[in-house]
């Protein structure tokens, strides 16, 4: 009998294994017997196992320039059947509104004349691009892939903390980490019925074909990637692998005549959607930034003549900027006529000089962060900062307002990680992802859970030294597991073991001239 | 396929292929300089550095050779620097290849250059040739017969065409008549030779052996043939009454150039080959290259 989760001590934050000091939540009841049965040095054993298997696949993350194993907490974050069909049912909605957002200040802009978002809030957001106003993309779809940042407030309520529309990484890290957790911890599966996560290339590669330009038959989707240095490279080369699609670089591309073609060994080849992985600034240097080798000139052009599908579309930045943010809850009641399923955390919106004058005088009580910043660089945590930063951030503001917001701090949720040779609590959120394919959003049950490593952090970023957990979204008995609807033919497992057993008619191999196993 | 894929594929057949044969160059000629108290050091060295294309400045020493063509970074040709090439062209390649290829390069990349410096070098030579043997294998046993695959032979023969005939020009330059043994060992050949002439080793019977057989893997005519093959894959026709793919005319010349030697004389005239062989080698890529791979110059659309 082993000990490892005695001697946990859950800190004032939701936790999301115990509900008390001694009591585990219900649904992680099964996990918490499981693990317990362990000593620390099993676990460690375990660890090094992981860390073993993901250097030799090369499963990394580039850190300061260097190549580390993903760092995947070995105790998985637990989602009951119910909590997750609420963030599911959530994550829909918000998707879908913010499309239409989207689709509304790239066309008509209603929502700015009916005085719902100011327009200066609009346009003076650095990743609305007019380059793209008035591009209709097939089906209407802009937002293929996106991830919603989700944390949990100390009342244990659900709260989105921000979106991300543009290009969303970290899907590899979930599939991958499932794999690593399945291989290292065999027996918690079985205890378990968790949804698959690996339904998700397959469902990306048909929404990226269903949103081909219209007419085509039998799309060429290719994954474009900014190339091997890039942060998330090895996310690029799984997704194109497992969609089976080519992983190309700016420079295999060229635009000609209006049409897309990438550069073969049997000479140009057209090609319809374009997963790209690059940044709208770099994406064609005619129309950004005119620098950029990673993009390819012309493409913008070919996407508004409706030649070729960009997956996300560009000019989706305006609409996960952090400073539009606080009226995406405005955005489901104007487009959707709904209430927002899943809440925003109380943000104060720095345009209103009033609402700015305060937050200036509170800066030791809030979070603020800078509008266009990503990876949790910038983010100042008040009540954890010194007064130089603060004094610092003060004129930040004072001097670029919409350069900023500020929000209420939220305790975020807690569970046990494995640090440092014992269970200790850590903060962590979810990015769940979720597919548009222009007739329903579907949400991949899961989702990144980002795990701050060192002690007290509210900064979860891998960028910033965070961690992962496997996320466990447990299936509703009468549920089909997986959330996937791919057929279970499809499925090399379950195919094995429906027809696994060999047939009993078959000759045993030929012995061969040596009979009778004499040693040679 | 997009040609940047086929380039690397080609370079990752190059790259582990120079690996595999300089560590094979290294080990033999290492341990007969430690075991032929006959063996003029500085020479077999010098005829080393000159056979890789390295200037010889001062008398090199084994160690210096070693650290050169071995362990060097700066050098673009040495295993270590070859095991990176192919590292950087899987990296950029990686959906081409199969997980299990991609692992083993991976990991040789990171172990090995790590010991370089504190292994015995007959152990890391050992390793290095075990590694790339592996990969081979796995290459054969898990990648579809496709373009990708085409491209890593046509690599991996071009560079065995040049990597042999290197082999046997260094033999030429350290002199002694008796090194012919151990030229053979470098290409795991003396086994196989022995077991095709049934005598001891002569010069003529030696380079016959590296130069032309048609059977034996790592001759300079197999791996001319296997090129000459795949690029027939390649690019399927070509016509009734000609040849009009460039690498492949360049192959085929160099080829039938080798078939209707003399045999008689190839003691004398084999520097003059190993000279041609050379020079076609590098037309063939140049050939390869401009088919196949030429990219476009990067724009830069700024003001």
């Amino acid at each position: 009998m082993g000990d490892l989760l005695n001697g946990y001590a859950p800190i004032a934050a939701f936790d999301e294994l115990f509900a008390s000091a001694e009591t585990p939540r219900p649904h992680a009841l099964a996990l918490h017997d499981a693990l317990q049965t362990l000593s620390p040095a099993d676990f460690a054993d375990r660890c090094a196992a992981r860390d073993r298997a993901f250097r030799d696949q090369g499963i990394t993350f580039q850190q300061s320039g260097e190549e580390r194993p993903f760092p995947l907490d070995l105790v998985p974050r637990v989602i009951a059947a119910d909590e997750w069909a609420v963030i599911e049912r959530g994550v829909r909605q918000r998707v879908l509104a913010l499309e239409a957002f989207l689709d509304d200040v790239y066309g008509a802009g209603r929502i700015i004349t009916e005085r719902v978002i100011p327009r200066r809030l609009v346009i003076t957001s650095r990743h609305y691009h007019r380059q793209v106003a008035g591009i209709r993309p097939p089906r209407g779809v802009r937002v293929h892939v996106s991830g919603v940042d989700l944390v949990r407030d100390a009342h244990g309520q659900f709260r989105v903390l921000e979106d991300n529309l543009r290009v969303p990484s970290g899907i590899s890290y979930v599939i991958e980490n499932r794999r690593a957790m399945t291989r290292v911890f065999p027996e918690l599966f079985a205890s378990h019925r968790v949804c698959r996560v690996d339904a998700y290339p397959a469902r990306l590669l048909d929404a990226l074909r269903q949103t081909a330009p219209e007419g085509i038959v039998d799309p060429c989707v290719v994954v474009l990637t900014p190339g091997v240095h890039n942060a998330a490279y090895f996310e690029h080369s799984f997704l194109a692998r497992q969609m089976g699609v080519e992983l190309v670089e700016g420079s295999d591309l060229v635009c000609q005549d209006e049409t897309l073609f990438m550069r073969t060994t049997g000479g140009l080849q057209r090609v319809d959607v374009v997963y790209r992985r690059v940044d709208d600034d770099y994406l064609d240097p005619l129309l950004f930034r005119p620098e950029s080798i990673v993009g390819c000139a012309g493409l913008l052009h070919t996407a508004r003549a409706g030649r070729v599908t960009i997956a996300n579309a560009a000019g989706n930045g305006v609409a996960d900027d952090k400073a539009v943010y606080p009226y995406v809850p405005e955005m489901i009641r104007f487009y959707l006529q709904e209430e927002p399923i899943l809440a925003n955390v109380e943000t104060y919106r720095l345009g209103d000089p009033d609402v700015c004058a305060w937050v200036l005088t509170h800066l030791d009580q809030l979070v603020v962060k800078p509008v266009d910043g990503a990876g949790g660089y910038g983010i100042v945590i008040g009540p954890q900062a010194d007064d130089r930063t603060l004094s610092d951030l003060g004129d930040a503001i004072r001097a670029d307002p919409r350069g900023y917001v500020a929000q209420d701090p939220i305790a975020l949720s807690t569970a046990p990680t494995f640090v440092g040779g014992a269970m200790e609590p850590r903060h962590l959120d979810l990015r769940p992802f979720a597919i548009h394919d222009g007739d329903d959003v579907w949400v991949a049950p899961g989702g990144l859970t980002r795990v701050a490593l060192r002690k007290g952090s509210l900064v979860v970023n891998s960028s910033q030294g965070g961690g992962s957990k496997d996320t466990w979204v447990l299936a509703d008995p009468d549920q089909d597991l997986g959330g996937s609807d791919a057929a279970p033919d499809d499925d090399p497992e379950t195919r094995t073991s429906v027809r696994g057993a060999s047939p009993a008619v078959c000759d045993p191999p030929a012995p061969g001239p040596f009979r009778g196993g004499a040693e040679q | 396929m997009l040609s940047r894929i086929a380039e690397s594929l080609y370079w990752i057949g190059r790259s582990t292929e120079r690996a595999e044969d300089t560590a094979r160059l290294l080990d033999v000629h290492y341990h007969h300089l430690l075991e032929d108290r006959f063996a003029d050091e500085p020479v077999v060295c010098a005829a080393l550095l000159d056979a890789m294309g390295t200037e010889v400045t001062e008398r090199p020493d084994a160690d210096a050779v070693m650290r050169h063509l071995a362990f060097a970074s700066t050098n673009p040709g040495s295993i270590v620097a070859s095991l990176d090439t192919a590292w950087e062209n899987a990296r950029g390649a990686r959906e081409a290849l199969s997980s299990e290829m991609w692992e083993v390069l991976n990991t040789t990349h990171n172990t090995l250059a790590n010991r370089a410096a504190t292994t015995m070098p007959h152990e890391f030579f050992r390793q290095v040739r075990d590694r790339m043997a592996v990969l081979a294998g796995l290459a054969d046993a898990t990648l579809a017969r496709d373009e990708g695959w085409r491209f890593l032979v046509l690599g991996r023969s071009v560079e065995r065409i040049d990597m042999s005939a290197r082999i046997l020009v260094a033999r030429i330059g350290s002199g002694r008549a008796a090194g012919w043994v151990t030229t053979l060992r470098c290409c795991s050949a003396y086994e196989a030779y022995l077991r095709t002439y049934r005598r001891s080793v002569d010069a003529s019977s030696a380079a016959e052996f590296l130069l032309l057989d048609h059977l034996f893997p790592r001759s300079v005519m197999h791996a001319l043939l296997t090129c000459e093959r795949v690029l027939e894959e390649l690019a399927p026709g070509g016509g009734r009454a000609r040849v009009d793919d460039e690498a492949r005319r360049r192959v085929g010349i160099a080829r039938a150039e080798l078939e209707f030697v003399r045999v008689d004389d190839l003691v004398d005239t084999l520097p003059g080959h190993l000279e041609t062989v050379q020079r076609s080698v590098s037309e063939i890529h140049d050939a390869i290259s401009k088919r196949y791979f030429l990219a476009e110059r990067v724009v830069e659309w700024s003001a």
